[in-house]
């Protein structure tokens, strides 16, 4: 298997070596032609405060999509990612509201949240790299112990998020959407992860494991720092959907882990590892986002929209795949 | 010393595992909550075991076939039969027939989906069948809008609670066969030979000249049907379909074939201990909700137990120089 980063193979052709330098190539044309459609039959969608809608709705799933990426850059998968996120959301929402809901207890509580992740994040690894179980049965065990915490935590759903901290991601700063800002800053930071040692030794682990190991790279260490990375943006993934519906939910995050897997294949990286970009994950999760709008805008009676959506984005997913290969091919 | 080593390789098989941690179960549920290991008790849990060992032969099989093989969308087949099959019996014992035949063509066809996904345009299995997942709750959503949920017939609850045969329900009598059956598929036939031969090594297979792909396609054909039989004695056992009732098949279907040997790397492993792992997974779940502690509580105890019992079972080799 080619990998993007570890054995670049010589291209024959211009189009070849453009998808081999960009891998998500095939994800964002789709998503051009998403938004095509949407805006043929919603112009409104595609206007400046329908794609901020879009990305406040969809920014959880990306920052998930994005989590799943480095796990799965290295071969492994995160079962657990939605029930981290649903912990991490119970505890921030649950720490807001003892501490006041004031400014600074929004910032602990968030600090707190991002510590959470990460605990749980390396559990994770450690489980999965060091202990050297299957990572799809063992992070689905580690899942059902997250989705536990967080009832624990917060048994129903309902505890509201204090407005210091959804009027801050529902609102604007010098009149653009605070969402425009993560975004930012959100790819200055993939833009330095994606030149850090971690993101190209993950890659080379996926590659060939036992290859990375006999070069002298320490595998167990590196695969754990993979899940705790997806820890961290899991978190994330967690305040973004706490901005967004402004309240606590054991289970908010659950049907989200297999959406964040969905993304990460539209995004052209390879299940098996050791192929793939962040960025193609983070268009996948639009995707998803788009199909789902664009099932709506069209007019489909609403029993069918799940039915439309669930073969449109099967569709995509199978279209990734092939268009994918036959590139790196 | 002999006798010590054999003895060790004998408790390290998977089967074994399983069933020592079966009686210490057991006991341990018999301590906690004197009467969970009666008759009638064991006689309820075996019944639950089985609606879950009959989907997990299926996840069993793709499994085996190797090639990350793994079937994400068996739960939604689960939940379509049972309301395909309400719909089709609804309450009449005349509709069984028509009602068996009608659930195991949808699921053979959503298998055949599957399979031709996985082999002909060569998707990874987890995502075809993830994305097949979507479709069929999707699927689910539009049959509930326009039709009730329909109701089991009477044979068929009777079928699944009441005793058949030496005083076992007819679904464990079913259940065994299964298990009969799988045992010489795998073992003894042609088919099963070359399930093996593509999931250890899939390029000597088609040297050796098996039809790899339609192997593989058979055998996600397989694991439809059986989630499609499941679907329909989890009708009986529930009475009338709802929701995404078949959910709760997805993941656990998975941890029963680890929990019985068959790793996830395919090529080795069989049903036997398949069988096994499905009983040790209802059983620890029942003694967790016998505990009389929270909802939180019985969720952490579950997930950490089972990542305790998978250490028990084959872990990945260490890396070598």
């Amino acid at each position: 298997m080619a990998s993007a980063v570890a054995n670049p193979r010589p291209a024959s052709s211009g189009i070849k070596r453009l998808f081999e330098r960009f891998p998500f190539l095939p994800a964002l044309m789709i998503l051009a032609v998403l938004l095509a459609l949407n805006g043929l039959y919603q112009p409104r969608s595609v206007s400046f405060i329908g794609m901020t809608g879009l990305v406040k709705t969809y920014l959880a799933l990306i920052m998930l999509a994005i989590a799943q990426t480095y796990v799965v850059f290295a071969g492994d998968i995160d079962l657990s990612a939605g029930a981290i996120v649903s912990l991490v959301n119970v505890v921030i929402v649950v720490l807001m509201e003892q501490w006041g809901g004031s400014g600074l207890s929004v910032m602990a509580a968030l600090g707190v949240g991002l510590a959470v992740g990460l605990a749980c994040g390396i559990v994770n690894g450690i489980v999965v790299a060091a202990l050297r179980l299957q990572a799809i049965v063992a992070t689905f065990a580690t899942s059902i112990f997250f989705t536990g915490l967080a009832l624990y935590v917060l048994p129903v759903a309902g505890t509201p998020a204090p407005a210091a901290f959804w009027r801050t991601y529902g609102g604007r700063f010098f009149e653009i959407p605070f969402v425009l800002y993560a975004v930012v800053v959100l790819a200055m930071v993939i833009y330095v992860l994606a030149r850090t040692r971690l993101a190209t030794q993950l890659l080379a682990i996926g590659d060939d494991s036992q290859a990375a190991f006999q070069s002298g790279l320490p595998v167990t260490a590196i695969r754990i720092r993979g899940y705790a990375l997806c820890g961290i943006f899991a978190a994330l993934a967690a305040f973004c959907i706490t901005g967004d519906t402004a309240s606590g939910d054991p289970l908010v995050g659950g049907k989200m882990t297999l959406f964040s897997v969905a993304a990460v294949v539209l995004g052209g990286s390879a299940l098996s590892g050791g192929f793939g970009t962040v960025v193609g994950s983070l268009i996948g999760a639009l995707i998803i986002g788009l199909i789902n709008s664009l099932v709506f805008f069209v007019g489909t009676p609403s029993e069918w929209q799940n039915l439309v959506q669930g073969l449109a984005i099967l569709v995509a997913l199978m279209a990734g795949v092939l268009v994918g290969r036959r590139a790196r091919a | 010393m002999m006798n010590a080593t054999l003895l060790m390789e004998f408790a390290r098989k998977p089967l074994v595992i399983a069933l020592l941690l079966i009686v210490a179960l057991l006991v341990l549920g018999e301590a906690l909550s004197p009467g969970f290991a009666s008759a009638q008790q064991i006689l309820r849990l075996l019944i639950v075991a089985a609606l879950l060992g009959i989907v997990a032969a299926g996840q069993n099989l793709v499994i085996l076939g190797g090639r990350e093989g793994i079937d994400l969308s068996v739960g939604g087949v689960v939940s379509l039969s049972a309301i395909i099959a309400g719909n089709l019996m609804n309450g009449m014992d005349s509709g069984i027939p028509l009602a068996v035949l009608g659930c195991v063509a949808a699921g053979a066809l959503f298998g055949l989906f599957n399979g031709l996904g996985v082999t002909l345009l060569r998707i990874p299995p987890l995502v075809m069948t993830l994305g097949m997942l979507g479709v069929l709750q999707g699927l689910l959503v539009v049959i509930r809008q326009g039709i009730p949920s329909g109701r089991a017939a009477p044979a068929l609850s009777n079928f699944v609670s009441q005793p058949f045969l030496f005083g076992l329900p007819g679904i464990i009598w079913l259940w065994i066969v299964i298990g009969v059956v799988m045992a010489w598929l795998l073992g003894r036939t042609v088919f099963g030979h070359r399930i093996y031969a593509i999931g250890s090594n899939e390029q000597a297979a088609f040297m050796a000249g098996v039809p790899v792909k339609l192997v593989r396609i058979a055998l996600f054909v397989l694991s439809g049907v059986f989630a499609a039989i499941a679907g329909i004695c989890l009708l009986g056992y529930s009475g009338s379909s709802f929701a995404n009732v078949g959910e709760q098949y997805m993941l656990p279907s998975i941890i029963a074939v680890v929990f019985g040997g068959t790793p996830l790397s395919g090529g080795k492993g069989g049903y036997t201990g398949t069988m096994a792992g499905a009983v040790l997974l209802v059983i620890l779940q029942s003694i967790l909700t016998t505990v009389n502690i929270d909802e939180s509580g019985r969720q952490m105890v579950f997930g950490a137990t089972l990542l305790v019992l998978m250490l028990f079972y084959g872990r990945g080799r260490a890396m070598r120089a």
